[in-house]
Parts: C-alpha cells; structure tokens; sequence
C-alpha cells in the first residue's frame, strides 16, 4: 500500500464563471488517500462543474486543482484515474464490450482488462448486447466499468446512483464501498444524503458554487442532543441554559434543544422538576445529516425563504 | 464480482504513442459502425451507376442518356474499357464523392459531442491532440480504403464489359492509376478533413453537414457564375475548396469544351496549383479542428 500521505485532490479556490453567473466560487478542498470523499449538494450546486474542472474537460476561471501530486486536467502517463461524469458516453451501435475496448485502445488496455471491468459491473453476460439496448442501469454501470479500468488510483463518479432502482443503488454502493476497502480513492457526487451517510467517509458540502464545509460525517452531524419540552417554556429555557450552556441550547418548534448526551437525561429531568417546571417530554436525539445540510444550505442562500 | 486484480495494465504512455492508440481504438468503432458502410456504399453506388451502367445501357439500346449527350456509341464503348478507369473513378469525386465524405467527417467528429463519447474519452486521461490526430487518422484509412475499393470495383466492372463486348483488354498505364489515385485521395481527404472539422466547430453531425454541403453544392457553383460579372468574386472562388477539387480532377480528366461535361470538374485553375490549394485545405481544416478540441471546454 502506498505510504504517502499527500493528498489525492486538492483545490485551491477554484473559480468557474460562465459570463455573470459564477459556476463554481473559490472552491478549496482535499481528498485524501483510501478515502470515499461525498461531494454532496443541491442539483446545480457546481458540483459537476468543479468535478469537470478536475478531470481537464473544462479550464478553470481562476484557481488551482491538483490530483496526485500533478496540475489536473493535463494527461500524464502516471495519473491512474477513472472517471464517470455527467452520465455515461458511449457509442448506441456498439456493444457495451466494443465500447469499453475502444476506451481500452484510447487507453492503451488490453482486452483482458475489458472483460475484468466487465465482470466487476456484472455486465459480462449482456456485453455483446448493443449499448442502445441498455436500460439506464445498465447504461450507469457500463460507465463506472470504464472508470474502473486499469485499477486507478482515484475513481470520480458523478451521481452514480442517478437513474438507478433501488437494487441497482445498493449494488452501486457495495461497489463503491468495496473500492475503498480495496485502497482505491472514490470521489463521488451526490445529491442523495443518505447515499452520503451511508458510504462516505468524509464531505464536502457545495451551494450556489460555494464549499459550505467539509468534515467527517460524523464531525458534521456533531454529537447528540436532548429534545425537552417544559413549560413554562422561558423558566425551562434558564434552566436548560445553565445546564448545557448558553450556547448549547436553540429553541426549535418541538421544544428546546440541549447539545447533552443521553445520559444528561435524569438530571436534566430532575433539575427542571425542582426549579417548579412541567415536563411533558424529554427525548434523546441524533440529528442527520439531512437536517445539518438544510440548516446549512439555507443559512446561506438569503433570497430563499430561511426554515421556520 | 471479482477482485481486484494484482495486474497493473499499462499506463498512457506520450503524445506519440496516443496517437498510434486512438487511431486503433478510431479504427475499431468505425469499422463497426454501419452509417460508415451506407456513405461508402451510396459512393459505390453512384460510381457503378454513373460510371458504368447508365453508360452501358444507353450503349446497348443505342438510346442517349443525359448523361452521355451527343456521344457516339464508340466513345460509349472507349469510356468503360479497363484503360479508362482512372478518368471514370475521378470522375464523380468533385460532386457527390466529395460530399459523401464530408459527411463522414462530419459524423466521425460530430456525433462524439452528442454522445458524450469524447467527453468519456477526455474525461480519461487521453491527449487530446492525440485523440484528434488519432481519429483523423483513421478518418484517412477510410479515404484509402475507400479509393483501393473503388480502383478494384471500377476495374471489375470494366473487364466485365470489355469480356462480355469481346474487346481486347488494355489496362492503364501503372503511371495513370498512380496519379488517378494521388489526385483522388486529395480530393477525397480535403472533403473529409473539411467535414471533420465544421463537426467539431458544430458540436454535432446536422448543422455541419447541412451546411458543408449546402456550401460545396450550391453556394461555391453560384459564386463561379457571380464571379463571370465581377473580377473579384473570380480571384476568390479560385481558391475555393470546389474550385480547387474540380479543377484538380479537370486537369487529369480533361474538361469538354462548352461546360456540358461532368458536373463540377472543371478548368478553373491549373492543376499544380489546384493540388497545392487541396492541400492547404487538408493541413488547415486539420489544424483548425486540432486548436478548436485543444482549448475548448467539452461539456
């Protein structure tokens, strides 16, 4: 296994802008190696557009990204990577087998290496089948093949799950997850967080082209908290405030909300009965990754309506 | 699904190498893809039909076709003999060989974009020079294999003829199908070339070829006759791609007096002069479509 501990990607405030309207605004993040990294955002977030910008097929406005230690986008006989952007590419007329050994020749892969992708994506029985007949999973599948070819480095898969039925999204995960086991780096795009949650090992989360944050899941998703609900609800808050601190509690419309773990409960309960308060219900609660991209995706877009 | 496998296939190798593997890998797809076997096979078509059979016909029912006007039954006879075949495989290239390559080019370098299939290529780690070098390439395989066919099914149907009409055989001098061949490939592969690249400024095969061959049939033939009132349209259409082509082929075929000929060969331009201007096309058009890939943003 490769010891070194550079990073597979890096960015440095990479900037697309079509004419007024900016793709892609100062986008700085880092993949490291063996990991699954989500890029996780809304449709038409940027994230395809700074995904494009790192496999060469488009040029930055401004910025720098480089993938394994080289600029990306400039072809070089070391960089192993695979890709699958915006949707499979492939020639209707061909089967899918003729397809991958034409990206195989472009590649310089034998036909060997044709056959393996084939079986990892469980296509090998339907190869010699015209690409046209494909359905879309099928289409999705043929295209992850010809990113797995040659065993690269760093696979970059976009929406991978896009099109697929839910068996096909499981098989795609296990795909992915397997990858990872087996010391590829997957950078993979998403707008599906549970998908995210799921598989990845960390995030980056992208909004109207900017990088909101980038963690671990579990570090975005922060520790666990108490869901109480007292009244009177401003003698509950005192209390609550003394107990987690002030700035580990928020008022949410089901009651207060105390960054406590679980075991804070009894206490929390006894301190609130003794001060007089009425308790109708304490809960322990885990916030997903949903909720901490909601949060985070509409506190800074201010033309949308914030949530309630 | 199996593991991964310990065997590390070869890495992309340079520019050069790139080269030699996408026209392998351009090579395979095209020889698979039937659009490419229909435009090579209307090109047959058209030759056994113009070159030969309506000719023959009009010979053995002693009728005039509009295509032989005014021609003897002996200069009938002369025109399908094996000696005549390097004039009769010229002959339809200014006008729908010509166009019937373009076409190709046009898909060759146009369908890629809607297909997302060099955007999978690019999206790989390929050059990109390579890749378009690559595929032109192959692109002139085809023109050469094109003329190879063509020379032997020309020359099939004429020994044919010149069997079943109890004629001596004569075949061309080796010198005449040389140049025949030289001059054919230049038409040929400008048309190609030329087509290849207005698919890549395009993005796609309609527009280009809608285009391409509005432009080569209809709009070049209009400037040529705007060009008998004004000097200066004249000095242009001299170096015009159909100028250039049917001029090249005019000095090999001879051009009848009167313009009642061929349609589109011509003697505009000498022919030296008309192979350099093929030429220029082939290397520009080349170059135009290698800068267009290399700086553009593939969507």
């Amino acid at each position: 296994m490769d010891t070194n501990q550079t990073p597979v990607v890096t960015t440095d405030a990479l900037t697309k802008t079509y004419g007024d309207r900016v793709a892609v605004d100062r986008v700085s993040m880092t993949v490291q190696r063996g990991e699954v990294y989500g890029f996780l955002g809304p449709n038409g977030a940027g994230k395809t557009t700074t995904l494009r910008m790192l496999l060469g097929l488009i040029r930055p406005t401004a910025g720098m990204a480089s993938i394994l230690g080289r600029p990306a986008g400039r072809p070089h006989p070391d960089l192993r990577v695979g890709a699958l952007i915006e949707g499979p590419g492939f020639h209707p007329y061909l089967s899918g087998r003729d397809n991958l050994r034409t990206v195989a020749r472009f590649r310089g892969f034998t036909d060997a290496e044709v056959d393996r992708v084939l079986e990892r994506v469980d296509l090998a029985g339907r190869g010699s089948d015209k690409y046209k007949g494909y359905s879309l999973g099928m289409k999705q599948r043929l295209g992850v093949a010809a990113a797995l070819m040659g065993d690269p480095e760093l696979i970059v898969l976009d929406e991978p799950t896009n099109g697929l039925d839910p068996a096909g999204m499981a098989d795609m995960r296990a795909l992915v997850v397997d990858l990872a086991r087996g010391g590829q780096t997957v950078l993979l795009s998403s707008h599906l967080l549970a998908e995210v949650q799921e598989i990845c090992d960390r995030v980056g989360v992208i909004n109207s082209g900017r990088l909101l944050l980038e963690s671990t899941v579990a570090e975005m998703r922060g520790g666990s908290s108490l869901r109480v609900r007292a009244t009177p609800e401003p003698a509950a808050l005192a209390v609550a405030m003394r107990l987690a601190g002030d700035d580990g509690v928020r008022r949410t419309p089901a009651g207060l909300s105390l960054d406590l773990s679980a075991d804070a409960a009894p206490h929390v309960t006894r301190e609130l009965v003794n001060a007089g308060i009425d308790v109708h219900e304490i809960t322990h609660t885990e916030r997903s990754l949903e909720e901490v991209f909601f949060e985070m995706t509409t506190a800074t877009t201010p033309e949308k309506e914030p949530v309630a | 699904m199996s593991t991964i496998t310990e065997s590390r296939p070869a890495a992309p190798g340079g520019l050069l190498s790139g080269v030699g593997r996408s026209t392998r890998a351009e090579l395979l797809r095209l020889r698979k893809w039937p659009a490419v076997w229909i435009t090579l096979g209307a090109w047959l078509a058209l030759s056994l039909m113009f070159g030969y059979l309506f000719n023959y016909l009009s010979y053995a029912s002693g009728d005039n076709s509009f295509s032989n006007e005014g021609a003897t039954k002996a200069s009938l006879l002369a025109e399908m003999m094996p000696a005549n075949v390097p004039d009769v495989l010229l002959q339809g290239m200014p006008m729908f060989g010509g166009a019937l390559m373009m076409v190709l080019g046009a898909i060759v370098a146009g369908n890629g974009y809607g297909w997302g299939t060099w955007k999978t290529v690019f999206s790989l780690g390929a050059y990109r020079s390579g890749v378009i070098v690559g595929s032109l390439a192959a692109l002139t395989v085809f023109v050469v294999a094109t003329l190879a066919v063509s020379l032997g099914f020309d020359l099939g149907l004429s020994l044919i003829i010149a069997t079943t009409e109890s004629q001596d055989v004569v075949m061309p001098s080796l010198g005449s199908v040389l140049e025949s061949l030289g001059v054919g490939f230049l038409v040929l592969e400008m048309w190609a070339v030329v087509g290849f690249a207005l698919g890549t400024i395009a993005r796609g095969p309609a527009l280009s070829v809608g285009l391409g061959l509005v432009w080569a049939l209809v709009v070049e033939n209009l400037l040529r006759g705007v060009g008998q009132l004004l000097d200066w349209v004249d000095t242009l259409t001299a170096v015009l791609p159909g100028t250039a082509a049917g001029s090249l082929v005019g000095s090999v075929v001879g051009v009848e007096p009167g313009g009642d000929g061929t349609p589109g060969v011509l003697d505009t331009v000498a022919g030296p002069q008309a192979a350099i201007t093929t030429a220029c096309y082939i290397l520009v058009a080349a170059a135009i479509a290698l800068v267009v890939v290399r700086r553009r943003d593939v969507a």
